[in-house]
């Protein structure tokens, strides 16, 4: 059964042909209007490692659209620690439920998964492998600010060597020709082989660690988490961790339509000053998880999201 | 007709099958791929590094009294792809085998990456490589996308 497991399922048309789908769902989204196209199908929550936000946002992308859901429940009691394997996990889920989406500490699980399952399998995450939901709705929410996704300048910014959310976002946004800077310091920079496979795509790849010098230029500035453990001294971190922040005051010469995104949750990286400027949208970005979630699950169960939107659906 | 009888000459068993043209240096690989080791009972002998005009240095193996399969030896493809197999019987070269390397190779060799989803023995689904490139040989895992060290392949055996 196909799935979403990593980016390369989905041609650019059809990562646009999703996003105009997401994009009509807004209103679902937002409980202003009732539109039950999932009615009757189960979504199995399959979280082998906690993650309450992802899990969270499929849960509701799925019963916005008058579906249901079961979870795995806690994996420190369930039958995980006893030993099944994931091929048994998968067999029973699968004669469950509809569409399973599914997160993993071991890198190629979601693949593991679709091989063995009847129902489509969403990848929320398979250890430091793929993330593609989460690509998914920063395009949208990329688009969603910018009209297009193509040719923007996007900085990424922080910790881009363990990061896998800027991992797959930035594959995604050179297939777009997007432009990509990528500021962080020296010992988190962007792995080797991702970016000699961006040149590949042809990309134009700037590497640096002045984040604050790239600020005016950018259409998009993606920051990411620095985490403590990354560094062998608590004085070592602030050091760094400290070019990577940002605050209102830095902002004065930024485009007008610049947008400053985040995975969420963020510690210090961006400071509370920014959230109430024009350029701050991670709040919007973690809803957009939901509307781009309920795209997705409609397209891999086949279901046709409508173009009248408003005439089918119930005003709540 | 030339090449046939050289490789008579080298290959002086009366049954069994010869594997020629193997990497200098390989021949302990390719008897680990083909999972012959030393308590088997037919007789196995290894040449090593002989001068070979086409490869610079070759080496060599023969297997007594075993015809060995086809599966068995696109295994081989793995680290002798260009290898050449005769199966002799009663002196002389009965057939020749060409090792195959397939677009995928199936539950031979285990992705090395240590957080990969195979790693558990009890996962029942076949270990997947993928063939991404042939010269060089490059292959990635199926499950983790992984690209593996070839040269290692041969410790990750199944
Ligand atoms: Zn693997």
């Amino acid at each position: 059964m196909p799935g979403l497991i990593t980016m390369d399922d989905l041609t650019n048309e059809e990562i646009i042909s999703i996003l105009d789908d997401a994009e009509r769902l807004l209103p679902v989204a937002r409980g202003e209007l009732y539109l039950p196209l999932l009615q009757g199908r189960i979504l199995g929550n399959l979280f082998f490692e906690p993650s309450t936000r992802t899990r969270m946002s499929f849960e509701t992308a799925m019963k916005r659209l008058g579906g249901d859901v079961v979870n795995l429940g806690d994996v420190k009691t369930s039958s995980v620690v006893k030993g099944e394997t994931l091929f048994d996990t998968i067999q029973m889920v699968d004669g469950y439920t509809d569409i399973i989406a599914m997160r993993h500490p071991r890198q190629g699980a979601a693949q593991y998964a679709c091989d063995s399952a009847k129902v489509p399998i969403l990848n929320g995450g398979d250890g430091a492998g793929h993330h593609p939901t989460q690509t998914m709705l920063d395009l949208f929410t990329i688009r969603q600010a910018h009209g297009t996704l193509e040719s923007l300048n996007v900085v990424l910014a922080g910790d881009l060597r363990y990061g896998r959310t800027v991992h797959s976002l930035s594959h995604a946004l050179v297939r777009f020709g997007c432009n990509v800077i990528f500021a962080s310091p020296d010992s988190l920079r962007m792995p080797e082989e991702i970016i000699s496979d961006l040149k590949i795509h042809g990309a134009e790849v700037v590497e640096t660690d002045d984040l604050l010098g790239q600020i005016n230029d950018a259409d998009v500035i993606y920051m990411t988490r620095i985490q403590k453990e990354r560094f062998p001294d608590e004085e070592e971190y602030a050091k760094v961790a400290g070019a990577y922040k940002l605050e209102a005051s830095d902002l004065d010469g930024a485009k007008s339509d610049m947008i400053i995104m985040h995975p969420l949750p963020r510690v210090d990286e961006i400071h509370p000053s920014v959230d109430s400027t024009r350029h701050a949208r991670y709040f919007e970005q973690a809803f957009n998880g939901v509307v781009a979630r309920m795209a997705l699950m409609c397209r891999l169960l086949g279901v046709e999201v409508p173009e009248d939107i408003n005439e089918q659906g119930v005003v709540l | 007709m030339s090449q046939e009888a050289n490789m008579r000459r080298v290959t002086a068993i009366k049954n069994g099958t010869v594997i020629d043209h193997i990497p200098a240096g390989k021949a302990l690989s390719v008897l680990k791929m083909l999972g012959i080791e030393g308590d088997m009972s037919n007789p196995v002998s290894l040449v090593m590094n002989v001068p070979s005009k086409k490869m610079g240095g070759k080496d060599i193996i023969k297997v007594e009294d075993r015809e060995l399969t086809q599966t068995e030896l696109d295994r081989l493809a793995l680290v002798a792809p260009d290898a050449s197999v005769a199966i002799i019987r009663a002196y002389s070269v009965a057939e020749k085998l060409d090792i195959n390397l397939t677009d995928e190779v199936v539950n031979v060799a285990k992705c090395a990456f240590t957080n990969c989803i195979t790693v558990n023995p009890k996962e029942p689904l076949p270990h997947r490589l993928i063939v991404t490139s042939r010269m060089p040989l490059r292959l990635r895992c199926r499950y983790c996308g992984k690209e593996q060290d070839t040269e290692a392949l041969v410790d990750n055996l199944i």
